[in-house]
C-alpha cells in the first residue's frame, strides 16, 4: 500500500472527519443514533454506498461532459442505494423498519456527493474507492460513540444485551431519559467536536470578533 | 377542513422537519450565518417542497405503486421499487424548471435566491417530504398541505438559527467549541425547545 492510498483511509478518520470537519453527512448522523444496531447497519450501508459510488464515478469521469456529471453521479448513487435498499429489506427486516427513510435519503446524504465531487472527478477508481472506504469509516466511527453513549447511558443497554441493571428491572442504573430524545445527539457531537479540536488545535475556527479586555482589568 | 389544518400545524411544529427530524441539517448548519440568507433560502425551500410533494404524489399513486397500473391493463406490476428514483428525478427536474421559469418571469426573485435554487436538490428535506409522504399514504390534498407546512417549518427554523447566531458571534466562546461545535449545542437547545410541541394532541 502507498503513501496516497494510505492518506486517503486514515485521513478522514479524525484529521478531515467527514462531520466534525467537513460539515456533511449530519442528518442521519443525528437521526439513527438512538441504539448500537441501528447506527451500526446505517455505517455499514453508508460506507458500501460511498466506496462503489466512488469508484463508479472515477471510471466514469472522463466521459461525462461537466453540464450533466450531477445528474449522471445521482443516477450511479441512486441505482446502489435501491440495491442496499432492497437488500436490507430481505435480510433485515426489523432494521429496515427502524431506520425508515433514512436509507433511502442517503441518496442525498452530503458525503456521498461530497466525495464524488470533491475526490473521485479527480482521481483513478481504485484510489476513490479506498477514499469512499476512509469517509466512511469516519463517519461511522461518529455514528458509533455517539450511538454507545446514547444507549448505554439513555436505556442501560449495548446491542440489545442489558449491560447497566435498570432501576425498574431491580438493579441501581436511572436511565438518563434526555439521551433517548433526538436533541441529545446534538449536544453529544458538539461536545465530540469540541474534544477533537482540544486535541487538534490545527481545526479552530477563527473568532469573528476578538473579545478586548473590559478597561482597568488588564493590570 | 379541520383535518388540513391539523396536518398543517403538525407538520410545521409538532413534525419539524429541521429541529424534529434532523433533516436538511447540512444546509441549515451550514446556510445560516446571516439572516438574510436564510430567509431565501427558505422561501426557496417552501416553494420547491410545494411543488415537488404534490408532483410525487401524483406519480406514485398513478404510476408506481402497486397496482396503480391497472388503467394500462397491467393490475400485476408494482413499481413501487423505483420510487426512490424517480423521486430523485422528479426533484433535479422541478428545481431545474423553476429556476428557468423564474430567470425568465420573475428575476428579481431568481436574483435573491442565487445558487440556493440548485443547491436545494441534495437538501435531504426535500426528498424526505416526499418519502413520508408515500410511507404515510397521503391523498394528494393531504400531500399539498403536508408540503406547504413541512416547507414553512423548516424555514422557520433555519430563520430562527440564523437570528441566534447573528447574537452569538458577539460572545466569547472556547476556542474549540468555535464555529461548528457552538452551533450543535445552539441547534440541540432549539430542538429541545420545539419538543414542547410534542406533547399537543390535535
Amino acid at each position: 500500500m502507498n503513501a496516497e492510498e494510505k492518506k486517503v483511509l486514515v485521513e478522514p478518520l479524525v484529521d478531515n472527519n467527514p462531520i466534525t470537519l467537513q460539515v456533511l453527512g449530519i442528518c442521519s448522523a443525528l437521526a439513527v443514533t438512538s441504539q448500537m444496531s441501528t447506527a451500526l447497519i446505517m455505517s455499514l450501508a453508508l460506507t458500501t454506498v460511498t466506496a462503489f459510488s466512488s469508484a463508479g464515478i472515477a471510471a466514469i469521469r472522463n466521459h461525462v461532459p461537466s453540464s450533466v456529471r450531477i445528474i449522471a453521479q445521482m443516477v450511479i448513487i441512486a441505482s446502489l442505494v435501491i440495491v442496499v435498499d432492497q437488500l436490507l429489506k430481505a435480510f433485515a427486516y426489523e432494521v429496515s423498519k427502524q431506520l425508515s427513510v433514512f436509507v433511502g435519503l442517503i441518496i442525498t446524504n452530503c458525503i456521498v456527493m461530497g466525495r464524488a465531487e470533491a475526490y473521485a472527478m479527480k482521481n483513478p477508481p481504485w484510489e476513490s474507492f479506498l477514499d469512499g472506504i476512509g469517509n466512511g469509516l469516519g463517519y461511522s466511527l461518529i455514528l458509533i460513540s455517539v450511538a454507545f453513549v446514547r444507549e448505554l447511558f439513555g436505556s442501560g443497554k449495548l446491542l440489545g444485551i442489558d449491560v447497566l441493571p435498570l432501576m425498574k428491572d431491580g438493579g441501581w442504573y436511572v436511565p438518563n431519559g434526555l439521551l433517548l430524545l433526538p436533541p441529545s445527539a446534538f449536544f453529544l457531537i458538539g461536545l465530540l467536536i469540541w474534544a477533537i479540536r482540544t486535541w487538534k488545535p490545527k481545526q479552530v475556527e477563527q473568532a469573528d470578533f476578538a473579545i478586548i479586555p473590559a478597561h482597568g482589568e488588564a493590570h | 377542513m379541520e383535518a388540513y389544518i391539523n396536518l398543517f400545524i403538525k407538520s410545521v411544529f409538532i413534525e419539524n422537519m429541521a429541529l424534529a427530524f434532523f433533516l436538511g441539517m447540512c444546509t441549515f448548519i451550514a446556510v445560516s450565518k446571516k439572516i438574510e440568507t436564510a430567509v431565501g433560502l427558505g422561501i426557496a425551500v417552501v416553494i420547491v417542497q410545494t411543488l415537488t410533494v404534490p408532483a410525487n404524489n401524483l406519480i406514485y399513486t398513478y404510476l408506481l405503486k402497486e397496482g396503480a397500473l391497472a388503467w394500462a391493463g397491467m393490475p400485476d406490476v408494482d413499481l413501487s421499487f423505483i420510487a426512490l428514483m424517480a423521486c430523485i428525478g422528479v426533484i433535479a427536474a422541478m428545481v431545474q424548471i423553476l429556476e428557468m421559469v423564474l430567470d425568465k418571469f420573475f428575476p428579481a426573485l431568481y436574483n435573491a435566491l442565487g445558487i440556493f435554487l440548485p443547491l436545494i436538490t441534495v437538501n435531504c428535506a426535500i426528498l424526505a417530504g416526499s418519502l413520508f409522504m408515500i410511507e404515510r399514504d397521503y391523498n394528494f390534498a393531504e400531500s399539498v398541505v403536508y408540503g406547504v407546512g413541512s416547507g414553512f417549518g423548516w424555514a422557520l427554523a433555519i430563520t430562527a438559527m440564523a437570528g441566534v447566531r447573528e447574537k452569538l458571534k458577539y460572545s466569547d466562546v472556547p476556542p474549540g467549541l468555535r464555529g461548528l461545535g457552538i452551533t450543535f449545542i445552539t441547534a440541540g437547545l432549539m430542538a429541545l425547545g420545539f419538543m414542547a410541541f410534542s406533547g399537543i394532541q390535535l
